[in-house]
């Protein structure tokens, strides 16, 4: 059909839309308002923050400084002014990353069974098992936190059962440790790994397995071959959302870690709190933000890799 | 349907793995709730049942404002956060396509990619300076920062409704003599009221829940419940906190479940 | 807002005049011309029907009229005035959408109340119209119905009952029976003509199917690709198409090549497959190389070799019940059908492989415009 060259609208056809446009503009302008005041605009703050000089007592002092990013990886002897890499520090990057990695790790484990549970179960139970999921996903993840809490405590239930059969003598310390960490997040984090892969599995067609049965597949050919390579997506989507927060995960860490292991959302605490040094921690935060960004880049490369529908 | 000698849904594994998630998953909480009945001060041995640690977190009063608190914040953060998402989902749904729309998209859901810690900490550097400027130090903060991170969650729900609703309804009530606001008023707003009660929900709920946000904005003398609840955990525990939690749970338990029902009605 | 008045005289304006109207949608490469320049008069109290394939821009046209889209050029007139800034809630003008977009909250009853409230009509006669209304569509059982929990049938006819409540000017239809069985389909096209004949509104129906415009419109447009290629009356469109593309569109046709021998005024002298057949010559239409329409069952089959009949050899038959199509090669390579009528008794005694002749009825040739 005629491909018009020149394509100028009708004054009609331009008052249509600029109204149509404005009002779309206009009715998204308050939520975008009290996002820019109370989420996204604070965030520069943060960056300009970065590149200022820490105030004696808590706050700043308005002039150019590197100083917060320096302190991020470096630190200076007081005495001798020698500089040095940040042991500290980098022992936090180091826990935080690994930690996430094996949450991550951990609640694919656990998290894939359970969606491919979910999703085979028949249509009718399939809501309540959900549910039974989202309950503990919509849960206060301090409550989860605490759950945890009591029931591995010294004087908790495990130790508690353990020592009444006799099978230590005193209460094993599983409480601040690396392991009560990782354990929390793996809890606290599970749903967020369970509902994308059920998300994807549910629309899986078990015709294809019949077809792969067919075709002389062994079981483990079929989970290998035809189950997780079109459930990807959702695999891929359930790892981001596990690993994003973990990264910044400052309640677990904090409430079942103690003060010997601590993460990065607690290191950023700590400048706010008694460290008093906010160039760093504006420095941490940022670092943090470029780190989840990239992550996020990194899945949604994925997911329009994986996904051919576009 | 389906073969009985061999189910071709069955990978060996698969079930057990899933019930051991679930008893995972559950038996942290089920202990938690159990011992907030228990009559004794410990969390481990069971010495009869008993209310009392209702009672003690009903009678500290600390435990009364900060729960007052957290209904006022969460009521009044969700309420915001619905308006304004259901007025962004009508400009970014029944108005066809146009540029900035993919931008609107982003900064809308920014709540839900940033790490909340970050975002903590610019709002406890930004309202600083406003607590320094204005002299105003009320629960003002407390629920911008809620209805900030809520609008998100308002918004998704509101925004699937709208945009498994056909536009020619809207056509058609304008064909037929409803000005804009008629229109919306007899028409949009009717189809798409489960979707904002759905969004108000989940709002109410996360506000409702969050620490990490609250901790740091809070002034002095501002706690929720969860803040509370952070704070007594520094201390030596008693199962007081298991009573305030479990009355939380109870909470959005029965939020959730209304939630359920709703979409189920819907389908 | 201005309430649609009855149309009780018959003026002599147009009820609809396009002018020059052009569609474009998108922009750059995208951009994308669903209508060109397409000029119509549609009369009061017409039953006319916009008639085309699929993505020719009939949807587009009757959008156009209702106000639901701005042209891009040219400009839409009711009754004379020029109604392009007017929104769609001031035109007095209804449509029965393709979906039919009946509210799904409302009832039956509410549904067909709508555009009556909205009018700000006392309640007595919303009340008295729709009752009017429910009895026009037998739908008076079903008023409290949910519109979600009625057959396709139903609400084809809550959505008929809904336009025409307000009384509108015009109407437009966008194949409103398009989603219909057949049965219901041939019961509602008789509905349809029953109700305009009743309202006395002007209709402007939207439909792809040839049969159902000719049998029920007063005048038809044949759209292709945005244009309007043939406006008239459906003998008119039948009987003289205008150019290749209705004459195919609209029934079966036989396109023959013919040479003009010679012309006299409006008509000429052809030679078509090595006979001289004399046939008219529309405006426009000229030699020396043309191409010819000719129906099927203008046809009469007789043996091989007569005078003034086309020859050709009979390559099959096909049997349809009421009629036989004969498939006859001619004798230049042209293929070409005839439909005979069966009758009871005579058995006809044309054998495939053997020569045939058919002889057109006269004036049966078509000139196309090419
Ligand atoms: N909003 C739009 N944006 C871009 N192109 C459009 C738009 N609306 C219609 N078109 C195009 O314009 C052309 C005409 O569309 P229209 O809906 O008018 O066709 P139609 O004749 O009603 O077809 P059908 O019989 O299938 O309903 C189509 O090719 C369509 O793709
Ligand atoms: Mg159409």
């Amino acid at each position: 059909m005629a491909r018009p060259s020149l394509r100028t609208r009708s004054p009609e056809e331009q008052a249509a839309r600029s109204a149509r446009i404005r009002a779309s503009w206009l009715l998204s302008t308050p939520a975008l308002i009290l996002l820019t005041f109370a989420a996204f605009g604070p965030l520069l703050i943060v960056l300009a923050y970065s590149f200022v000089a820490p105030g004696e007592y808590s706050g700043v002092v308005w002039e150019l400084s590197g100083q917060g990013w320096f302190e991020v990886l470096f630190t200076r002897d007081i005495f001798d002014d020698t500089v040095s890499l940040a042991q500290a520090h980098l022992s936090i990057f180091w826990r935080s990353a690994s930690l996430s990695l094996l949450t991550t790790l951990i609640t694919l484990i656990f998290g894939f069974p359970t969606a491919y549970f979910i999703a085979t179960r028949p249509e009718r139970q399939r809501p309540l098992w959900l549910f039974l999921i989202t309950i503990p996903f919509w849960t206060n993840l301090l409550i989860r936190t605490f759950a945890i809490m009591e029931v591995i405590r010294n004087e908790g239930i495990v130790n508690t059962v353990l020592l009444n059969l006799g099978i230590i003598d005193q209460p094993l310390q599983m409480l601040y440790t690396y392991g009560s960490v990782l354990l929390g997040m793996a809890y606290v984090y599970l749903p967020l790994m369970v509902l994308p892969i059920y998300a994807s599995m549910e629309r899986f067609d078990f015709r294809l397995v019949e077809a792969g049965y067919d075709l002389y597949a062994s079981r483990l050919d079929i989970l290998r071959l035809i189950v997780l390579p079109i459930v990807k997506p959702g695999i891929v989507a359930g790892s981001i959302l596990v690993f994003v927060p973990s990264l910044g995960a400052y309640v677990t860490p904090r409430v079942l870690g103690g003060g010997n292991n601590m993460m990065l959302g607690n290191l950023i605490e700590l400048q706010f709190g008694q460290g008093r040094n906010w160039p760093l921690g504006a420095a941490l935060s940022i670092t943090l933000l470029i780190i989840v960004a990239c992550a996020l880049v990194f899945y949604v490369r994925a997911a329009n890799r994986e996904d051919p529908h576009g | 349907m389906a073969d009985r000698t061999f189910e071709v849904r069955r990978l060996p594994g698969m079930a057990a793995i899933a019930i051991t998630c679930f008893v995972i998953l559950y038996a942290p909480i089920v202990t938690l709730v159990v011992y907030s009945f228990n009559a004794g001060s410990s969390v481990a041995l069971w010495e009869g049942l008993s209310l009392r640690w209702y009672a003690v977190a009903w009678d500290n009063v600390a435990v009364q404002e900060a729960a007052i608190r957290s209904l006022v914040v969460a009521a009044s953060a969700a309420a915001i956060a619905t308006v304004l998402a259901t007025l962004a989902a009508l400009g970014t749904t029944r108005t066809g396509p146009f540029p900035g729309r993919m931008t609107i998209y982003t900064l809308i859901n920014q709540p839900l990619m940033v790490p909340e810690i970050v975002t903590a900490v610019a709002l406890l550097i930004f309202f600083a300076m406003i607590k320094v400027a204005t002299g105003y130090t009320g629960l003002a903060y407390l629920i911008a920062a809620h209805a900030a991170f809520c609008v998100p969650f308002a918004y998704l729900p509101i925004r699937a409704r709208l945009e498994g609703m056909d536009l020619s309804l809207e056509r058609a009530a304008a064909d037929l003599y409803a000005t804009p606001f008629a229109t919306f008023r007899h028409i949009t707003l009717p189809l798409m009221a489960p979707g904002i009660v759905a969004g108000a929900m989940l709002a109410f709920v996360i506000s409702l829940d969050d620490v990490v946000i609250t901790e740091f904005v809070k002034s002095a003398g501002q706690d929720t419940l969860p803040t509370y609840m952070l704070g007594q955990l520094r201390r030596a525990i008693s199962p007081e906190v298991n009573a305030i939690s479990t009355a939380l749970l109870a909470l959005t338990v029965l939020l959730l479940t209304a939630f359920f029902f709703l979409n189920r009605k819907r389908n | 807002m201005q309430a649609p008045a009855p149309t009780d005289t018959t003026s002599p304006l147009p009820a609809i005049e396009a002018r020059r109207v052009t569609k474009i949608f998108g922009e750059g490469d995208d951009a994308f011309q669903a209508l060109d320049a397409v000029s119509l008069s549609i009369r009061e109290n017409e039953f006319f029907t916009l008639l085309g394939p699929s993505g020719c821009g009939k949807t587009t046209l009757l959008r156009l009229i209702a106000g639901f889209e701005q042209p891009s050029a040219g400009h839409i007139l009711l009754e004379g005035k020029n109604i392009s800034n007017l929104p769609p809630y001031k035109r007095p003008v209804n449509t029965v959408f393709q979906s039919y977009a009946l509210f799904p909250h409302l009832t039956v009853a509410q549904n067909i109340a709508f555009g009556l409230q909205r009018l700000g009509k006392p309640k007595a006669e919303v009340a008295d119209t729709v009752e009017r209304m429910l009895r026009l569509v037998k739908m008076e059982h079903l008023k409290d119905r949910r519109t979600s929990n009625i057959s396709g049938g139903q609400q084809q006819r809550v959505a008929l009952a809904r336009a025409l409540a307000p009384r509108p000017r015009v109407l437009l239809l966008d194949e409103p029976l398009s989603a219909l069985d057949l049965k219901l389909r041939k019961e509602m096209q008789i509905e349809l003509k029953r109700l305009q004949g009743e309202t006395g509104i002007t209709f402007i129906f939207v439909t792809h199917d040839q049969e159902e415009a000719l049998t029920m419109s007063d005048r038809i447009a044949v759209m292709s690709e945005g244009k309007v290629l043939q406006v008239g009356g459906p003998r008119e469109i039948y009987d003289r198409p205008a150019d290749r593309f209705v004459a195919s569109f609209i029934g079966d046709t036989n396109f023959l090549p013919a040479q003009v021998i010679s012309t006299a005024g409006p008509r000429a002298r052809l030679a078509v497959c090595g006979v001289e057949i004399s046939a008219a010559l529309p405006e426009g239409v000229e030699g020396p190389a043309l191409t010819m329409a000719l129906r099927p069952e203008q046809l009469r089959l007789e043996a091989a070799g007569a005078a003034g009949a086309l020859q050709g050899v009979l390559k099959d038959t096909v049997y349809f019940g009421t009629d036989t199509h004969f498939h006859i090669t001619l004798t230049d390579g042209t293929p070409l059908i005839a439909r005979v009528q069966n009758a009871r008794t005579a058995e006809h005694a044309f054998r495939v492989g053997e020569p045939i002749g058919a002889r057109p009825q006269a004036d049966a040739l078509q000139a196309l415009h090419d």
